[in-house]
């Protein structure tokens, strides 16, 4: 995600900081790279041409060829205009709560559209589940009567958020299988589906009914149409497009379409989890002027987060993003066992058990790769990195091979338990020897880092930013167990790819 | 290949519709002197279509060299010489389906998550059945909830035999009991459908690396085709998902689906020029006959209509 523009923007903050006198050419110069970088990355063309037309402006305006710290300079000016596009600091633009309305009388209605294939039906569970957690009762209507077993998915997605996700209210389903066979050829079928929805969720007392209407182009009158008919008679709170990250340029003309028609209120993308480059994510606001209220990051219903601006861009600038990291940490670990972690590390009696719960806990919290990347600095020194969750899996299956005692006291692991152990999940000896070895330096590395007390574990991290960021520390990150680095695998232009046998990573 | 003259017919009322859905057509180049602002102008039609930025500029460079040579003057040679180019990316033969010499003809469709692949399935299978072939279906996709029983709705709707597991078999199994029934039935053409999957979960992508040796074990010339299904809408990720899925499932052609948006699917050009691979059908609908060939001439043309929709 969002690397390809990474790039683009270190290359410039890197060139301009490295000259004693930087001129306005220097500036555009450095900027047509960026423009190139942006439109490599999807972002869309009329917007990557005013982007970089309005940072040279404030460039020049600032008088940033004067500064002493030139690099430095256009790092805020960047920072400040990638906000701006992404929709504005949380707030700034006097815009509504970023969550889903409370009304009353409930329930609060939202309708989800989109284009075909965009991950609607997803979508609508993974907000059941975040609306599950704050306690709200959610009912999921299927009005989407068009697309072969669209309303059978949504039944299943339903259960699964009522069944499987953390939270105290009831996720109910409410659909009319037989009105497919009517739809198409009787008007307004999907209008009085949703009508019988609202009655239904009223009498319930469903805090939020959410809609799910089926995919459309917005070219598409008729269908566009019924959108509108559905619109007139729930009058729905809030409207939802749903849009694929991986769109190209063509986000913003659909986007733009359903906007004029429907007026959303925002957009919410999809598949954000993917290699896109995230173009759409950077085009979207300024163009329709609909923000962009939650990202999709996975496949299970928990992959949904707010979108937040401020974040996004120090995401894109390469700065990582400490705040969602340690709101996701928050999610995962309790305040009581943080502080139990903390006393033991302290003491150095951190065991295998509580190394293995960490490890588990961090993965709930997404890929490696993902987590790591949102660490200052390590974002751009991950890149070649590839991470195999699988020999994650591995050590987990390790760890659940090792006896109590082993896991309490690893010190006692010799060769014998270590050929037990390898024996007992599958493996290699020598590797058992490897993640018990760097257990200890963990360990050790644990406790002198909780002995250092506040003050001094700032003053620890402010050394490693001083001193070129965390790359510094990227030859020790490498010793994770999962991580290696990727060779280049540039495919040659032309000659006709044969099919590889894919390479087993080790 | 007779699957073909069916298309024909199809072909002509398909083209009015995508026509149409361009609404007033206005063709930037044409009755147009050119000139380099018309020239960045081209390029930046070409970015708009998701072309992508390298192979816009050297698609450009061409025209730039000729019109400072005074061989290209006008709007039009700009198009033709596009037409060309992009015509010889793609030769005849490129375009058409694989099949078996003898024996079944077992087409795997891959993609990412909702590009199209189960609707492009039944479009794909429409025209072999209307071709009088006996398809079989196989639902592999055991993953996304409410999956089978799409691919089922399609295979009563057009009446084809399919082969299934439940929610959760697991997917080589299945294409395994589809390729043996298909053995056992005679079928002319077995059509594999798999779950989305992006190309960055290695896990998932190893599977379809295992349904189709688990194919190729049962039927050694298998699969005569593995369709990436692409969704027009793509930006430049679409790149990504070739090689990827190349890598994994060795795609050999791609359908193009959704062309009936606004979207032009320029990224099959930077495709075609990386990895070799050729887009064989455009899907222009949701129904099993809005499918049509890929035509290069058409699709260069349609990057220079304006749409008439977005208000
Ligand atoms: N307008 C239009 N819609 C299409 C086209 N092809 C597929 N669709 C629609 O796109 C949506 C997704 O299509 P599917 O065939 O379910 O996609 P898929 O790739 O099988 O999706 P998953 O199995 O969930 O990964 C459906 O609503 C289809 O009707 C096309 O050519 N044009
Ligand atoms: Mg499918």
């Amino acid at each position: 995600m969002f690397d390809r523009m990474s790039d683009g923007f270190n290359n410039v903050f890197r060139k301009l900081s490295g000259r004693a006198e930087i001129s306005e050419a220097n500036v555009r110069e450095a900027m047509e790279e960026v423009e190139t970088a942006l439109l490599e990355a999807d972002v869309h063309y009329d917007v990557a041409k005013k982007f970089c037309k309005d940072v040279v402006q404030d460039a020049l305006g600032k008088e940033v060829t004067k500064s002493l710290k030139p690099g430095q300079e256009m790092i805020g000016i960047v920072n400040d205009r990638l906000i701006e596009l992404l929709g504005g600091q949380p707030g700034e633009d006097g815009s509504e709560p970023k969550g889903i309305m409370k009304v009353a009388p409930g329930p609060t209605v939202v309708m989800m559209c989109g284009l075909q294939g965009s991950g609607k039906t997803t979508t609508c569970g993974k907000l059941a589940a975040h609306l599950k957690k704050q306690g709200r009762s959610v009912m999921l209507c299927a009005a989407d009567l068009q697309r072969p077993a669209a309303v059978e998915q949504l039944g299943i997605v339903a259960s699964q958020a009522h069944e499987k996700m953390p939270g105290n209210a009831p996720v109910s389903f409410y659909s009319e299988p037989d009105k497919c066979d009517e739809y198409g050829k009787a008007v307004g079928v999907a209008v009085k589906v949703c009508q019988n929805a609202l009655k239904k969720a009223r009498e319930q007392d469903v805090d939020v009914l959410i809609l799910d209407t089926a995919g459309r182009l917005h070219v598409n009158d008729e269908l566009m149409g019924e959108l509108r008919q559905v619109n007139t008679a729930i009058q729905p709170h809030q409207i939802f497009l749903v849009v694929d990250a991986m769109t190209g340029q063509d986000a913003v003309e659909s986007a733009k379409a359903f906007h004029s028609q429907l007026e959303i209120d925002g957009v919410i993308l999809s598949k954000f989890d993917s290699d896109t480059r995230g173009g759409a994510a950077l085009s979207v606001k300024s163009i329709t002027g609909a923000p962009i209220r939650f990202i999709g990051t996975g496949e299970t219903l928990g992959d949904m987060e707010v979108f937040a601006p401020d974040r996004i861009a120090s995401r894109i600038l390469g700065m990582g993003d400490m705040v969602s990291l340690v709101e996701k940490a928050q999610q995962e670990v309790s305040e009581e066992e943080a502080i139990r972690l903390q006393e033991k590390m302290a003491k150095g009696e951190m065991t295998m058990d509580d190394f293995l719960k960490q490890l588990k806990t961090l993965r709930r919290m997404g890929p490696m790769k993902q987590l790591l990347g949102m660490l200052p600095g390590v974002g751009q020194a991950m890149k070649n990195i590839e991470f195999d969750e699988k020999e994650l899996d591995r050590v987990e299956a390790m760890i659940g091979s090792m006896t109590k005692d082993e896991r309490e006291k690893p010190k006692i692991i010799d060769n014998s338990r270590k050929r037990r152990i390898a024996k007992g999940f599958g493996g290699d000896q020598s590797r058992v020897g490897q993640i018990v070895k760097q257990f200890g330096m963990v360990s050790q590395m644990s406790k002198q880092m909780a002995n250092l007390g506040a003050g001094g574990k700032v003053s620890a991290v402010k050394q490693l930013a001083a001193g070129g960021g965390m790359e510094g520390m990227m030859p020790g990150l490498s010793g994770l167990p999962g991580m290696s680095a990727r060779g280049s695998t540039k495919s040659g232009s032309g000659g006709k790819k044969k099919f590889k046998q894919r390479k087993k990573r080790r | 290949m007779a699957l073909f003259k069916s298309v024909i017919g199809k072909l002509k009322s398909g083209l009015a519709k995508t026509r149409e859905s361009f609404g007033g057509i206005v063709s930037l180049l044409s009755g147009r002197k050119l000139d380099e602002q018309l020239i960045e102008e081209i390029e930046a039609r070409l970015i708009r279509a998701d072309v992508g930025v390298s192979a816009a500029r050297t698609l450009c460079t061409g025209i730039k060299d000729a019109y400072r040579k005074g061989d290209m003057t006008k709007g039009e040679d700009a198009l033709e010489y596009l037409k060309r180019e992009i015509k010889a990316m793609w030769p005849e033969e490129d375009r058409k389906l694989h099949t078996a010499e003898s024996g079944p003809t077992v087409i795997l469709v891959t993609g990412v998550n909702g590009a199209g692949k189960t609707t492009s399935i039944a479009k794909i299978c429409k025209r072999f059945k209307d071709d009088n072939k006996q398809v079989l279906l196989g639902a592999c996709d055991t993953f996304r909830a409410g999956a089978v029983r799409q691919l089922e709705i399609w295979s009563e709707r057009l009446g084809v035999d399919i082969v299934k597991g439940h929610e959760g078999s697991d997917p080589a199994a299945v294409a395994y009991d589809a390729c043996s029934a298909g053995l056992a039935r005679g079928a002319d053409v077995i059509i594999l459908d798999t779950a989305g999957r992006l190309q960055t979960q290695a896990g998932l992508m190893d599977q379809l690396t295992k349904i189709r040796r688990v194919v190729e074990k049962q039927i050694p010339s298998a699969p005569h085709e593995v369709i990436l299904v692409l969704d027009a809408t793509a930006g430049q990720n679409a790149l990504r998902q070739a090689e990827g899925f190349a890598e994994a499932a060795g795609v050999t052609s791609i359908f193009l689906a959704k062309l009936d948006g606004t979207a032009r699917g320029g990224m099959v050009v930077a495709i075609r020029e990386q990895t070799n691979l050729p887009v064989k059908l455009i899907g222009v609908g949701e129904t099993p006959d809005d499918v049509e060939p890929f035509d290069p001439e058409r699709f260069v043309e349609a990057m220079f209509e304006e749409s008439a929709n977005v208000g």
